[in-house]
């Protein structure tokens, strides 16, 4: 048997394992880049954060610019804390605001900032006052019921 | 009657089972006495770059054809029922995760028993049957260390190489399929599939079950082979015996990494 062509063909069979695993890696799983890079820690309460998970995207202007970090619960104001990473490489004002927001009509939830005019910059963890909740599909149905009712009410008055 | 047949029943039970907790321990004792002397099959290491070529070079065509098969029939079902909801562009989404988190490991994993795992048994089973392995202690060398574990340590190597060239030739698959094909937009595809699949929770963890596995599949071939009755009929019985253990290994310990793997990260 010769053993040249055996080291060749297993040099091949290894490299070609591990340039799948680069592929996986590099073209599926798209290394996540700013694991590495610097980052800070922003903290925003909500009072409903509809289906937000841990390792939502953090969006501002649609570009992605940080992760969810922590979802917890404040027994004091019973509403929602959420921590998240944001990339070092973008700042934000201070008076930026935090909204859930959801991709599509059936996507997953996003926390989208919305930077303000303020010139001092966000600090690690600071703190987002302006928040403003995931809209419930429920609660908007009720309220679209409640304010057809109110109009026909009128209606009725009125004739 | 009614009685000797209990009787009769319970016994099959009971030695069915001391001998199989038997062989447990035995496996266990040999494993161990296997990775203490597998420091020949490292030091040498072209004995078990010779066994990286018989179980993984030899397994790369079926594996490959059967990833791009895979993938291919993933494009086809998953495109049928995610167009249902508008939902067609995240067709790479699907392969790409059903691909490396289960598919990869476990079908590459099941070929590799069959394949590879199968003809290790066979062969070390038939060196103990021609008595080569009597014939290697004789002279004072130990079986264990130059037949068994560089062919242990060859599966261990193969395996989650294998099943990578599986997971990204089934995606290649995927792709042929869904873009292709079908024609969904070649953009989507990726960026979809590189937003949603992430490389700790994802790809990490399906290399972490194909070394699992690996290990696994190795363990028994080798097993099965060094504890073959050395008869013709021995042999093929323990070649079944790794296939069937092997498989069954795979998709309970598949069970129980999934269950550590994937359920951690929702439950907090």
């Amino acid at each position: 048997m010769n053993r040249s062509t055996i080291d060749l063909w297993v040099g091949l069979f290894v490299a070609a394992g591990f340039g799948a695993l680069l592929f996986l890696a590099l073209k599926v799983g798209n290394l996540a880049t700013f694991t590495t890079n610097e980052s800070y820690q922003v903290q925003a309460k909500f009072a409903n954060i509809g289906g937000l998970k841990i390792r939502a995207p953090v969006k501002s202007a649609g570009v992605v610019v940080g992760r969810v970090a922590g979802i917890h619960f404040d027994t004091e104001t019973y509403e929602a804390i959420v921590t998240m990473y944001v990339d070092g490489r973008y700042k934000f004002p201070r008076d930026t605001s935090a909204k859930v927001l959801t991709s599509g009509l059936l996507g997953e939830q996003y926390v989208g900032l919305e930077a303000g005019g303020d010139g001092m910059m966000l600090k690690n963890g600071d703190r987002l006052r302006l928040t403003q909740s995931a809209v419930v599909l429920e609660n908007l149905i009720g309220q679209f019921l409640y304010n057809k009712a109110a109009e026909g009410a009128e209606g009725k008055d009125k004739k | 009657m009614v009685e000797s047949i209990v009787r009769g029943f319970f016994e099959r039970v009971g030695r069915g089972v001391t001998a199989r907790m038997w062989q447990l321990g035995y496996g266990a004792r040999f494993l161990f006495y296997l990775v203490l002397h597998s420091g020949t099959a490292l030091r040498r290491f072209r004995i078990t770059l010779r066994e990286v070529y018989y179980a993984g070079v030899l397994s790369l065509v079926i594996i490959l054809v059967s990833g791009l098969f895979v993938g291919m029939v993933l494009g086809l079902q998953g495109y049928e029922t995610l167009q249902r909801f508008g939902a067609s562009e995240s067709l790479g989404v699907l392969v790409a995760l059903s691909l490396v988190r289960e598919l990869g490991p476990v079908v590459a994993g099941l070929l590799f028993a069959s394949r590879a795992g199968s003809a290790i048994t066979a062969e070390i089973g038939l060196m103990k049957a021609t008595e080569q392995i009597s014939a290697m202690e004789m002279m004072a060398v130990d079986p264990i260390a130059r037949v068994v574990a560089p062919r242990f340590w060859g599966g261990v190597i193969s395996m989650p190489l294998l099943a990578a060239l599986f997971s990204a030739m089934g995606i290649f698959g995927g792709y042929i399929v869904g873009v292709e094909l079908i024609g969904i937009d070649r953009g989507a595809f990726w960026s979809q599939m590189q937003a949603a699949v992430d490389v700790r929770e994802d790809i990490l963890n399906g290399v972490i079950k194909s070394v699992v596995f690996g290990l696994a599949v190795s363990w028994i071939a080798v097993f099965e082979g060094y504890d073959a009755a050395p008869t013709a009929e021995g042999v093929s019985r323990a070649t079944t015996r790794t296939v069937v253990t092997s498989s069954l290994a795979i998709l309970a310990l598949d069970f129980v990494l999934t269950a550590l793997m994937f359920t951690g990260g929702n439950a907090r």
